[in-house]
This record gives structure tokens, C-alpha cells and sequence, in this order.
């Protein structure tokens, strides 16, 4: 049995180890730091946490202004709050001037769970992406999300990172895999090509081994930076195969299907079928349930490989 | 010392003017209320002995369509050339209709959607304090302004962390763009709410540079808690067919409104 966590996990210990690393790196919450985990690095570095409140906004707004004194800061919230409520702050004060400020979102998607429609953010990459100099890593599992927030301390600019409350099977270890921004191929295939991000993309796997069963070849692409998008990988990848399904627990808009549908119009002539959330809010109920309900399952996965294999030419 | 503030005002609001008329575009009401405000804070009260120094005294125009005031007061301390001032809202100008991080020097941050400045710059001063850095963070807001949530949060945040290092001026010059301040959306009394807030709260006449040096002096040595500075001003101050009028906000002068703003500022 696989071992699992959600992605979110990682992110006090993380911050910690970077912490310990530079004394540049600040960390701001807004009253959830025990939800996203923010409240580990607080409890050892309570001199460089902020908590602002309830008040995402001003969150975003004070750690641009850390940001233009030379602090590296991480804010953290659930990504509904800190996508949504504080897009225009993130927009003028953070990515216009293009500063460090990390974007470390937990309990994004449906699988927020009991909360419900109005703390289930679907549309948030949809948001982040549109932003000019933003970056939006959406990691498969624990360790990529350990790995991304690494990386983005590094990184100049600001950076959203896609973490969920949920846990999602591991995929990578450390000895295993480096991030380096770029599409992950984890499995190979001829017949289709499955483009998946977050815990989407374990359920890309399980799909894709059915699929063999079935005589369906399939390819499996960890798609975790959806911008900037690697479209040579794209197409590539969109060379070897007859179809292209997306998966991804966001919104059909502006999702992970908008960029490969995107890069497609440039590169690619195949058919493509989306597993995605459609133009509707989510609800109260358990993950699991949610994601059937929502048709995020890789039972939905094989039926729209399937699908797309009778389109093709 | 106060002829001098004199002259430097005089010569701001010819700036504002020549500004906004070239553009045939911005903001020259606000602007004008202003002047004072900030020829007192970058001539007199703070502390820059260049813009590359890391511990100068910062400042943030959170009113930041006040833009061609604050272009001309920078370029009056040697920021940039002055004759930048001549490319205000052009394209590709330095000298952005709101004010851009990093496009011009001096200007501290990005700065136009209200109520954005003020939570900025309270990230500054709390980057200050963290670091036991001596700069003071000064940051102007419009009283339409208050009407912001965005606003509200930042107060709560700068009296929370007991931001003793920044002081928060309020341009009470009454009037907004859709009228008299109280009419739109009341916001009085701003002085008791920022004291409730926990701010050492001072009023003072805003064109007035003795009364506002004064208030100034008065908050740097608060300890323990941030001042608030609010300063009663005219909309359009200095030329008489602006002055009070909610109409001249947003709009340019045509050239008979220009010639005779520009005679009555002495600018001619």
C-alpha cells in the first residue's frame, strides 16, 4: 500500500529548513497557520511569522511591502482567501512590481470537503495564471510540493503553489526526482497522452494501468508548472500519440485544459477531452465523494481516453 | 527655511499644472491639496540623504493619483531630471498616470488602487522594526480614501504591531469625486476613530508648514504606538476656480482654464 499525505503537510517543515537557510525568509498567515501548517515555522522562528488576521488583503499587501525591503516572504491562507479575496492586492502590489512574494495556498479544489462551495476554490489557477509575472506550480503529491516551495524561494518574482487539505498517494521521493519546472513524463504510451496536475495525477496512473488491461496504451504527464507551460514538451509528447486527455481539480476555465488546449491550437492536430469541474460551484461532502460526484475519478479518466481514441483519425 | 518650503510649493503646483495640462489628462484637485503635505515630509522632515540608501526615511503616496505631485517633488530633490515631468502619462514614460515601483527613482511602491499604499507600507515599517532599522515610513492617504476595507485592515495592523516607526497622514480635503466626502459615504470622525484604532492622532491645517513640521516632530518621538496626522486642506488649493470644486478631481484644463490657473500660481 502506497503511503500518502497532503500536500500541505510539508509546508512548516519546509519553511523551516529554509528558514534556517536565510534569515530573509518571513512568513505571513491569516489566522489558519495550524491549518496550513505555518504555525511549525512560527513556533521556531516567532520573530519572522506575522499573523495579520483575517485579512487577506492586507496579508498580501504588508508581505509586498517585507518584499521591498529585501524579505523573501511567504504568505499563506486557504487559496480560495488568498487567490480570491486578495486578487487585486496580489495583482498591483505583488506581481506588478514583481516581488519575492510566495503565494503557498493550502485546501484549494473540492476535496476542502465538508466546507464547502464558498472555501472550495476551483478557479484560483485560473486567476493566478492570468497574472503577468506570476508562476503556478500545482504539485502531484507531498514531496513535489516540498521540492516547489524550495524552488521558489529561489525563484525572483512571485509564485503561487496549489496545495491541498486532503491526502494524495506519494509519487516522488527525494532520491527519485528533481523539480526543475518542468512537465514530469511518469509513464509511456502510444495510443494517448494523459496531461494531469495534483492529485489528479495518481489518478492518471491507476487509469492509465487499467487502460493497458484494455489494450489502451496510455502516457502519463505530471503537468505540475502550469506557467510558465513547456509547450516543446507538449509537443513532443503530442507527437508520439493519437489523443489527449487533461485532468485537473479546478475549474474546464483557465485550467490546466486551457493551457494544453492553448499550446495544442499552436502544435498539435489531436482531439482532446477534459477531466475537469464544469461551469458549476462544489458542496458540502466528503472528498472522496465529491470527486464521484464531480466526475474527478479515474473510472471518468479511461471513459474519456476512450472517447477521444474514437475521435481520432 | 519656510521661504524656501514656500518657493518648492510654488513651484509644485506649476508642475501639477504644466503636468496635467501637456497629458490633457490627470488629477489635479488632490494633487494641489497635497502640496504642502509633501514639500514638508521630503524638504524638512525626512531623513534621505540619496534614494539609494538603505535606511532612508520611505514614503508612499497611498492617494496615488496625487502622481504629479509627487513626480514633481522628486524631481525637485534630484531623483530623475526634470524634464521627465514633461513625459507625465506618455507612452513608455517613467512618470506612469499612478506611481510604478521601480520606473522612476523615489518612488517607494506601486501605488493607485486605493487603500493599497497604506498596507504596503505598513509591511515596510514592520520590516523596520523586525530589523531594528532607524527609518521612519510615512505614507499619505486620501479621506475618500477611508473608505476602504483594505484601509481599516492596515490601521488594525499598524497599531496591532506597534508600528511606533510610521506615521499615517490623511488629506481632509472633503471631497471625492461624486461630492463632499460625508455625502458619498460618511467617514467622520476619522480623528476618533483613529484614536480608538490606538493611534496618537494630531489635526492640523495642511498648508500650514509650521503646524505640520510641528506635528510631524510631535509624532516622531511617540514611543510604543504610530501616529496619525490628519491635515485640513482644500481641494484644488491655490487656484481659485478649483478650490472646493469635486468637479476639477479628475479632469484637465482647457487653455483658457490653463492660462489662468498658471497667472493665479505665479507661473507667469
Amino acid at each position: 500500500m502506497a503511503t500518502e499525505r497532503a500536500t500541505r503537510d510539508i509546508l512548516g517543515a519546509t519553511l523551516i529548513e529554509l528558514g534556517k537557510a536565510d534569515e530573509n525568509i518571513v512568513v505571513f498567515d491569516a489566522d489558519l497557520s495550524s491549518s496550513t501548517k505555518m504555525a511549525e515555522f512560527a513556533a521556531v522562528f516567532p520573530d519572522r511569522h506575522f499573523n495579520a488576521g483575517i485579512a487577506e488583503m492586507n496579508m498580501a499587501g504588508m508581505a509586498a511591502g517585507m518584499a521591498s525591503m529585501g524579505k523573501t516572504a511567504f504568505i499563506s491562507t486557504f487559496a480560495i482567501f488568498g487567490t480570491g479575496r486578495a486578487y487585486e492586492v496580489v495583482r498591483d502590489l505583488v506581481c506588478y512590481p514583481n516581488f519575492n512574494v510566495k503565494l503557498a495556498m493550502t485546501h484549494a479544489g473540492l476535496t476542502v470537503g465538508e466546507d464547502g462551495a464558498t472555501h472550495q476554490s476551483v478557479e484560483d489557477i485560473a486567476l493566478m495564471a492570468a497574472l503577468p509575472n506570476m508562476k503556478v506550480f500545482v504539485p502531484a503529491d507531498a514531496e513535489e510540493a516540498r521540492q516547489m516551495v524550495m524552488a521558489a524561494a529561489k525563484i525572483q518574482g512571485p509564485v503561487y503553489i496549489r496545495l491541498g487539505r486532503d491526502k494524495t498517494e506519494d509519487i516522488y521521493t527525494p532520491e527519485t526526482y528533481t523539480y526543475s519546472m518542468k512537465p514530469d513524463k511518469l509513464k509511456d504510451g502510444a495510443d494517448v497522452a494523459i496531461f494531469a496536475c495534483g492529485i489528479m495525477v495518481a489518478r492518471a496512473l491507476s487509469a492509465a494501468k487499467d487502460l493497458e488491461a484494455e489494450g489502451i496504451s496510455a502516457a502519463v504527464v505530471n503537468c505540475s508548472t502550469l506557467k510558465p507551460f513547456d509547450e516543446g514538451f507538449f509537443a513532443r509528447i503530442a507527437g508520439s500519440v493519437k489523443g489527449i486527455v487533461t485532468c485537473e481539480e479546478h475549474s474546464i476555465y483557465g485550467g490546466l485544459n486551457s493551457v494544453v488546449s492553448q499550446a495544442a491550437g499552436k502544435l498539435s492536430p489531436l482531439p482532446i477531452e477534459a477531466v475537469a469541474i464544469g461551469d458549476t460551484f462544489g458542496e458540502s461532502g466528503k472528498p472522496a465523494e465529491l470527486l464521484e460526484k464531480y466526475g474527478l475519478t479515474a473510472s471518468a479518466i479511461k471513459e474519456k481516453a476512450r472517447s477521444v481514441l474514437l475521435k481520432a483519425k | 527655511m519656510m521661504d524656501d518650503l514656500r518657493q518648492i510649493a510654488k513651484q509644485a503646483r506649476i508642475d501639477i499644472l504644466n503636468q496635467v495640462y501637456s497629458a490633457a489628462s490627470g488629477h489635479l484637485g488632490g494633487a494641489f491639496s497635497s502640496v504642502e503635505i509633501l514639500v514638508a515630509l521630503y524638504f524638512s522632515v525626512m531623513d534621505i540623504p540619496s534614494f539609494e540608501e538603505a535606511d532612508r526615511d520611505r514614503f508612499v503616496l497611498s492617494k496615488g493619483h496625487a502622481s504629479s505631485l509627487l513626480y514633481s517633488v522628486l524631481s525637485q530633490k534630484g531623483a530623475f531630471d526634470r524634464g521627465e515631468l514633461a513625459n507625465f502619462r506618455r507612452l513608455g514614460s517613467i512618470l506612469q498616470g499612478h506611481p510604478v515601483y521601480g520606473k522612476a527613482p523615489g518612488i517607494e511602491m506601486s501605488t493607485g488602487s486605493l487603500g493599497m499604499g497604506v498596507s504596503a507600507a505598513t509591511g515596510i515599517a514592520l520590516a523596520g522594526k523586525m530589523d531594528k532599522k532607524s527609518y521612519r515610513v510615512y505614507t499619505l492617504l486620501g479621506d475618500g480614501e477611508m473608505q476602504e476595507g483594505l484601509v481599516w485592515e492596515a490601521l488594525m495592523a499598524i497599531s496591532h504591531f506597534g508600528l511606533a516607526n510610521m506615521t499615517v497622514i490623511i488629506d481632509n480635503n472633503g471631497l471625492q469625486i461624486d461630492g463632499p466626502i460625508q455625502d458619498v459615504m460618511n467617514p467622520y470622525p476619522i480623528d476618533e476613530k483613529l484614536e480608538a484604532f490606538g493611534f496618537h492622532t494630531q489635526t492640523v491645517d495642511g498648508h500650514d508648514f509650521g503646524a505640520l513640521i510641528g506635528s510631524f516632530d510631535a509624532a516622531k518621538v511617540q514611543t510604543g504606538k504610530p501616529s496619525a496626522i490628519i491635515a485640513k486642506t482644500v481641494k484644488g488649493k491655490g487656484v481659485s476656480f478649483m478650490e472646493g470644486n469635486p468637479g476639477w478631481h479628475g479632469k484637465a484644463p482647457n487653455e483658457e482654464e490653463y492660462e489662468k490657473a498658471l497667472l493665479e500660481l505665479g507661473g507667469k
